[in-house]
């Protein structure tokens, strides 16, 4: 297996995708000519040429509904969005047209569509683009939320996210898009939507984290392993549909758990699973279910403030050892 | 940020608290959880844990002295930290409502300085990973506080549960005293160790034992230690605060209960349906004689002596691993039949364990009946803060001598545990003479 970025294993299953199916096209602000804002789309162009890959003006609910409108009429849009924070601007068209088409149609119309991009936290870019947005959309049936944290995730779900006949929402982390890891080379490689991987095995409580957390939560477990403290750190990697039976069997084994997330607390994700646990699991649990999260402020401009408001590995560590009493 | 600390509810009958001991002075540092005082409820003493962090900054009512439920005690806070509008709302007497006082308190403070807002973000307590809510309130108490709310994580009580352990005769190490898994895991153990050495026990004790291999008895007595049972514990405290500084003396009399025994027959055949035994019939009578003598159906307090109005019975019932006293309130005025379902309907509730505390609680007096046990005398231990109680022995008939004859008599002996501190011995021998005078011509009850 060879070992790459996020940025190449994106790149990968995007280019890959395009010579599978020749109905994937790209579209989005500077993926063509500038080969991408942070260079996922690099080649492509070259590759697949211009009517394949798309330089489109700054107008995201325009492009966005470009895409809706092409995936009605059979092609298979990826739409990427500069960061997810742009993608507020696209909302009307994500929610109201590609989340609710099938529905509404009775079934006619399909909206085989990605909408990728990065999302949450930067560097210092402030507060309006270091969003994490994902139970914003994770909130609407009709949509998937997919948000991958290692290369041979970011790789496996693209392709399954390009080749799904629903509208996708493919969030990856401007942070993580240099970390680097090992990905299968076939072509076919994938990894099925809706399935969460256990990234630790533990037995004294349960950490559930995705995304810019996952690498954050597996120092949190080392540390805690050297405290006599055996963690299991789950990666859901789809928001919706969430494997949450693969939460829930973990909080049965080890009765604890605590959530780390980038986003806001207040209706985050989080607070689902936790709701969740709680209804199917409450018999189980040793200590009420712990949140570790971003700040409730907007993201601060400087750095160190930006620091405190992004959860770190020792946040999580006292949340541990707050759920399992030492 | 300062923290109000009330007195709390200790016991479910609790409406006001005696400070026995503080265990911390003015400016001592005290953390979440480390005990604070000692305070006397109604039931007995208890350990009042701290619910804030910091120094302790202020004593609001010294050792001896008494609070209702929900009045400021102390004050802790940070030793610097202005506490005066906290002073000023316990000296006006009003009983706090922490989430008020906290919030009280971080507006004046930033009023104090030139009110940044950052300053004041900071008091908020962004550090803090509790909120201040609660505090205070008294309403997070140790997990097994006696009688109290049993604080215990789900799967603790579902492992407690499938091992049989009683949740109440554990103690909670998770925080407030919250039981937790390990320590129902810690509680298996104990009893696995325990089982593991009881086969053993009991496979020598199958093994026939001729004069040969009689065993040679030397030493001590090998012995097991059970876990205590919360009742267990209870019985053996207020006991203890009994025997120890009450004054007891007894006075013994013999009864004769013929015509007792002849009333009851009559009932019986008026209706075999009213099941009227000799117990309700003295717990009716000793009621009456109450009545007659109220300085027996008293209590001994610090100051004063209190009389009562009325003559609650308090009945020992014995169940599974303790015994428990029901009240028949005013029993003297209330029929034989009355007091007969009562007793049984209480007397099955105890047993099941379903008996409110208000049910067992606050007899004015106490009878123990031991007779069903061939038990023929015996004395019995005050119910603090009654000042007596009744022991009853077996009614079975003796050969006297009446009119010079020699006869046989259905005879009972009763012997009355006295609080000297309120009856003197004549008192009470006037009382056991009603009693007996009653007892002897039932039809005194309806004259």
């Amino acid at each position: 297996m060879a070992v790459i970025t996020i940025r190449e294993a994106l790149n990968q299953a995007l280019a890959e995708e395009m010579r599978r199916d020749e109905n994937v096209f790209l579209m989005g602000e500077e993926v063509a000519a500038y080969q991408g804002a942070y260079k996922v789309t690099k080649g492509l162009l070259q590759e697949f040429g211009e009517k394949r890959v798309i330089d489109t003006p700054i107008v995201e609910l325009g492009f966005a509904g470009l895409g809706v409108g092409a995936a009605m009429a059979g092609l298979r849009p990826v739409v990427e969005f500069m960061t997810f924070n742009f993608s507020i601007l696209a909302t009307d068209q994500i929610i109201n047209s590609a989340a609710k088409m099938l529905y509404m149609s009775g079934g006619q119309f399909n909206i085989p569509i990605v909408f990728r991009g990065p999302n949450g936290s930067a560097f210092q870019v402030s507060s309006q683009h270091s969003q994490a947005l994902e139970s914003w959309y994770a909130y609407f049936p009709g949509i998937k939320v997919v948000m991958p944290s290692t290369a041979a995730d970011a790789k496996g779900l693209l392709k399954s996210a390009i080749r799904d006949d629903n509208p996708v929402i493919f969030m990856e982390q401007e942070r993580m898009y240099g970390n680097k890891g090992e990905v299968p080379e076939d072509e076919d490689f994938t990894i099925p939507l809706g399935v969460a991987d256990i990234k630790r095995e533990g037995k004294d409580a349960t950490i559930v984290a995705r995304s810019l957390m996952v690498p954050v939560a597996l120092k949190a477990a080392e540390e805690l392993e050297k405290q006599d403290v055996s963690c299991e750190v789950i990666d859901p990697r789809t928001i919706r549909p969430l494997d949450i039976e693969t939460i829930i069997n973990s909080v049965k084994k080890t009765n604890r758990l605590v959530i780390a997330e980038e986003s806001h607390p207040f209706c985050g994700v989080a607070a689902e699973i936790s709701a969740e646990v709680m209804e199917r699991a409450f018999d189980y649990l040793d200590a009420p279910v712990r949140r570790v999260t971003g700040a409730d402020v907007p993201m601060p401009y400087a750095k160190n403030l930006e620091n405190l408001a992004i959860p770190g590995v020792k946040q999580i560590v006292d949340a541990v050892r707050e759920v399992a009493y030492i | 940020m300062a923290t109000q600390v009330v007195m709390p509810k200790l016991s479910p009958t609790m409406e006001e608290g005696q400070l026995a001991r503080w265990l911390k002075k003015e400016g001592d540092k005290v953390s979440m959880g480390e005990p604070l005082a000692e305070i006397d409820t109604d039931k007995a003493t208890m350990e009042m844990q701290s619910l804030g962090n910091g120094v302790l900054r202020k004593i609001l009512i010294q050792e001896g002295e008494s609070a209702p439920l929900g009045q400021i005690i102390a004050i802790i806070g940070e030793p610097d930290e202005d506490i005066s509008a906290l002073l000023a709302q316990a000296q006006s007497g009003a009983s706090a409502s922490s989430d008020k006082a906290s919030s009280k308190a971080a507006p004046e403070e930033a009023d104090a300085g030139e009110a940044p807002s950052a300053a004041q973000q900071e008091a908020s307590g962004g550090e803090a990973p509790e909120p201040s809510s609660g505090n205070g309130a008294g309403a997070r108490q140790d997990g097994s506080a006696d009688g109290g709310r049993l604080v215990v994580s789900p799967i603790a009580a579902r492992m407690a549960a499938e091992a049989g352990i009683n949740l109440r005769s554990l103690t909670g190490s998770g925080p407030s005293g919250r039981i937790i898994k390990r320590d129902i895991e810690e509680a298996i153990k104990a009893v696995g160790a325990q089982a593991k050495e009881a086969p053993a026990r009991s496979l020598r004790a199958v093994e026939p034992t001729t004069p040969a291999q009689q065993p040679e008895i030397t030493g001590a007595s090998p012995y097991r230690d059970e876990p205590m049972s919360e009742m267990r514990r209870v019985i053996a405290r207020r006991l203890v605060t009994s025997i120890g500084p009450i004054p007891h003396f007894f006075l013994t009399t013999e009864i004769e209960m013929d015509n007792v025994a002849e009333m009851r027959a009559s009932i019986k055949a008026l209706d075999p349906e009213l099941k009227i035994s000799v117990n309700d019939i003295i717990i009716k009578v000793a009621a009456a004689a109450l009545i007659e003598h109220p300085q027996v159906n008293a209590s001994f307090q610090e100051k004063t002596i209190r009389y009562y109005e009325r003559a609650d019975i308090g009945v020992a019932v014995a169940i599974e691993d303790g015994l428990i006293t029901p009240v028949i309130r005013s029993a003297d005025r209330k029929s034989l039949s009355q007091i007969a379902a009562e007793v049984r309907e209480l007397a099955e509730r105890a047993r099941s364990r379903r008996l409110k505390p208000e049910e067992y609680t606050g007899a004015t007096f106490s009878i123990s009946n031991l007779g069903m046990f061939g038990i023929t005398e015996f004395t019995a231990v005050i119910n603090p803060p009654e000042a007596a109680i009744l022991a009853v022995g077996e009614m079975k008939p003796v050969p006297v001598v009446r009119n010079g004859q020699v006869v046989t008599r259905q005879i009972m002996r009763v012997t009355m545990s006295c609080d000297h501190r309120v009856i003197d011995g004549a008192t009470g021998a006037q009382f056991l003479q009603t009693f007996k005078r009653i007892l002897e011509n039932p039809l005194y009850l309806i004259v």
